[in-house]
């Protein structure tokens, strides 16, 4: 992967002056190359990561395996599309082994995310079965810890 | 009894000459001020890997609370010997020829204390780290050093070198990449350094604790080139590339009769090197490379950006080609090292160790540490900015 693009993964409020001088490379060249990524598709957007646990706001999370039946002609895809159109799905995946879909969707409550489920995706016709896991508490995001770890402090100077 | 001894006429007299490290009196003025930002660290801002510190507790859950071989965990010297070999083609057998010390500073006191006798001269390069002197004479050698230059990016000259060899030179004592200045030498300085080595019949010590943070030459080990494995101990530890220096984890590799000599003063002074520490290295060496990779990569951002933060703002500096510092000249502004530092912490709290800190050679200069976290180093050099600035004013 270019260089730039795991900086940016890191950090992607870090400017192009920032940039352009661990790159060892001019400012334009990092605004240019961005500009690309941008353009073909790439990045294909920027946001942080929020630990929302953290914050006083009413949300749930879960995790649905789906099982359905697949298609002649098209298998899973178009099943799988249009779940993935609902606003509810954060992220879905087709898997190997005992279910077919894994759904991640959130909510602001419970009951919305139950009657998502029950209302609106256990009734599409090809939906065989549903299994909901409510998230608890998250430790991890993105593969960014979501406790910071515990500081020890170095010697301000050492040889 | 009138002329009974007070506590400090009981130091001896190699022991109370001694000076004491700069370092120390830079620490005690650094450490009394709220809200500095240190560049004067030589250690890893990282924390060690998870799965190495997840081996660590596993040990200890598991009952490793005893002693090892004096030499240390065979498991681990057999890591070792696999190490050298892919790293740096060189081949030790994990039987005899690794002895596993605390740290890399133990395995140099042990390799000096094993074959300097009183008056030999002992060559060693400046500036440099700040026990290479000190602990030459606490084993009655005599410390001979050989100035470094910015002008040769702090290489050693084989042709400074050939001027202080005298028929008393044993040993030769190399530390690249170089804590302070990150100099490393190119494949002709290693094929002249060798060459001389051979013809005056010097031992090489050849302390390579950096190499892992090489960043644009390929890692050539002085022990690896013809002739020179039977007159080299090579060093190296698990402190800095592994984000390590708390395990306290060294190891020395060379000929037999070299290592026992080694291990007997280990032996009696020190026993062995911890076993959590052992066990913890084991993981390392065998499942680190990736960790080594990925901050060797974070610490290649920050070199670029400290050089060329600290060129634009009037600090001539040459880009380090190891470790993990960077060693402007302050010269041109008229000030001493010591004058330098002491008025850039004071007026901006920024703190970075006098270049005499590592010799007199260091005079003129400033050692700064990258091996701190980015958004420090940017904010670091938005107030040296400001200085100097104000000094140009």
């Amino acid at each position: 992967m270019d260089k730039l693009l795991k900086l940016l993964k890191e950090n992607a409020l870090e400017t192009p002056e920032n940039l352009a001088r661990m790159l060892d490379t001019s400012v334009e060249d990092v605004k240019a190359r961005i500009a690309a990524y941008e353009q073909n598709g790439i990045i294909c957007g920027y946001r942080a990561v929020v630990n929302e646990d953290q914050l006083d706001i009413e949300k749930v999370s879960a995790v649905i395996e789906v099982k359905i039946t697949p298609e002649r002609g098209g298998g899973y895809d178009r099943m799988a599309t249009r779940i993935s159109r609902f606003a509810q799905v954060d992220s879905l995946y087709l898997m190997s082994g005992t279910y077919d879909l894994l759904v991640f969707i959130s909510g602001r409550t419970l009951q919305e995310v139950a009657t998502f489920v029950n209302e609106q995706l256990a009734t599409i016709e090809g939906v065989r079965s549903t299994t909901t896991h409510f998230t608890l508490k998250t430790y991890k995001d993105q593969g960014v810890l979501m406790k910071i770890e515990d500081d020890h402090e170095r010697l301000p100077v050492t040889p | 009894m009138n002329d009974s001894r007070l506590p400090r006429d009981f130091v001896a007299k190699h022991v109370s000459g001694l000076p004491r490290s700069g370092i120390r009196d830079f620490f005690g003025m650094v450490s009394t001020r709220e809200g500095v930002i240190s560049l004067s660290i030589g250690e890893p801002d990282f924390v060690t890997p998870w799965h190495i510190r997840e081996a660590a507790i596993y040990a200890l859950e598991h009952g490793a609370t005893s002693y090892t071989s004096n030499l240390g965990l065979l498991r681990l010297r057999r890591a070792i010997g696999d190490y050298a070999r892919r790293s740096y083609g060189l081949t030790y057998s994990p039987q005899d020829e690794v002895l596993i010390t605390v740290g890399v500073s133990e395995a140099l006191d042990l390799a000096i204390r094993a074959v300097v006798e009183p008056g030999d001269e002992v060559i060693y390069h400046e500036p440099c780290y700040v026990s290479y002197s000190p602990v030459i004479k606490l084993a009655f050698g005599t410390p001979v050093g050989v100035s470094t230059q910015r002008a040769h990016g702090f290489r050693l000259r084989p042709q400074d070198l050939a001027a202080v060899i005298t028929p008393k030179s044993k040993v030769l004592l190399l530390n690249f990449p170089t804590n302070p200045t990150g100099a490393v030498l190119t494949r002709a300085d290693l094929d002249g350094i060798a060459a001389l080595a051979r013809e005056h019949d010097l031992l090489v010590i050849s302390d390579e604790v950096y190499s892992e943070l090489t960043y644009d030459a390929e890692r050539v080990s002085i022990a690896a080139l013809p002739g020179m494995r039977e007159r080299t101990i090579f060093l190296n530890g698990l402190s800095k590339a592994w984000a390590m220096t708390g395990f306290r984890m060294g190891f020395a590799c060379a000929p037999p009769p070299l290592i026992e000599a080694m291990m007997k003063i280990h032996q009696y002074s020190m026993l062995c090197a911890p076993i959590l520490s052992q066990e913890a290295s084991v993981e390392a060496l065998r499942n680190g490379d990736a960790d080594v990779a990925e901050m060797r990569e974070a610490y290649n951002d920050r070199r670029h950006y400290i050089h060329t933060a600290l060129n634009a703002m009037g600090l001539p500096c040459h880009l380090p080609g190891g470790a993990f510092y960077v060693f402007p000249y302050i010269g041109g502004t008229g000030m001493s090292s010591h004058d330098f530092s002491m008025r850039l912490l004071e007026e901006e709290n920024v703190a970075c160790v006098p270049g005499t800190a590592f010799g007199p050679s260091g005079e003129g200069y400033l050692r700064c540490s990258y091996a701190t976290a980015m958004d420090e180093i940017k904010e670091a050099m938005v107030r040296m900015q400001r200085f100097m600035g104000r000094l140009s004013a």
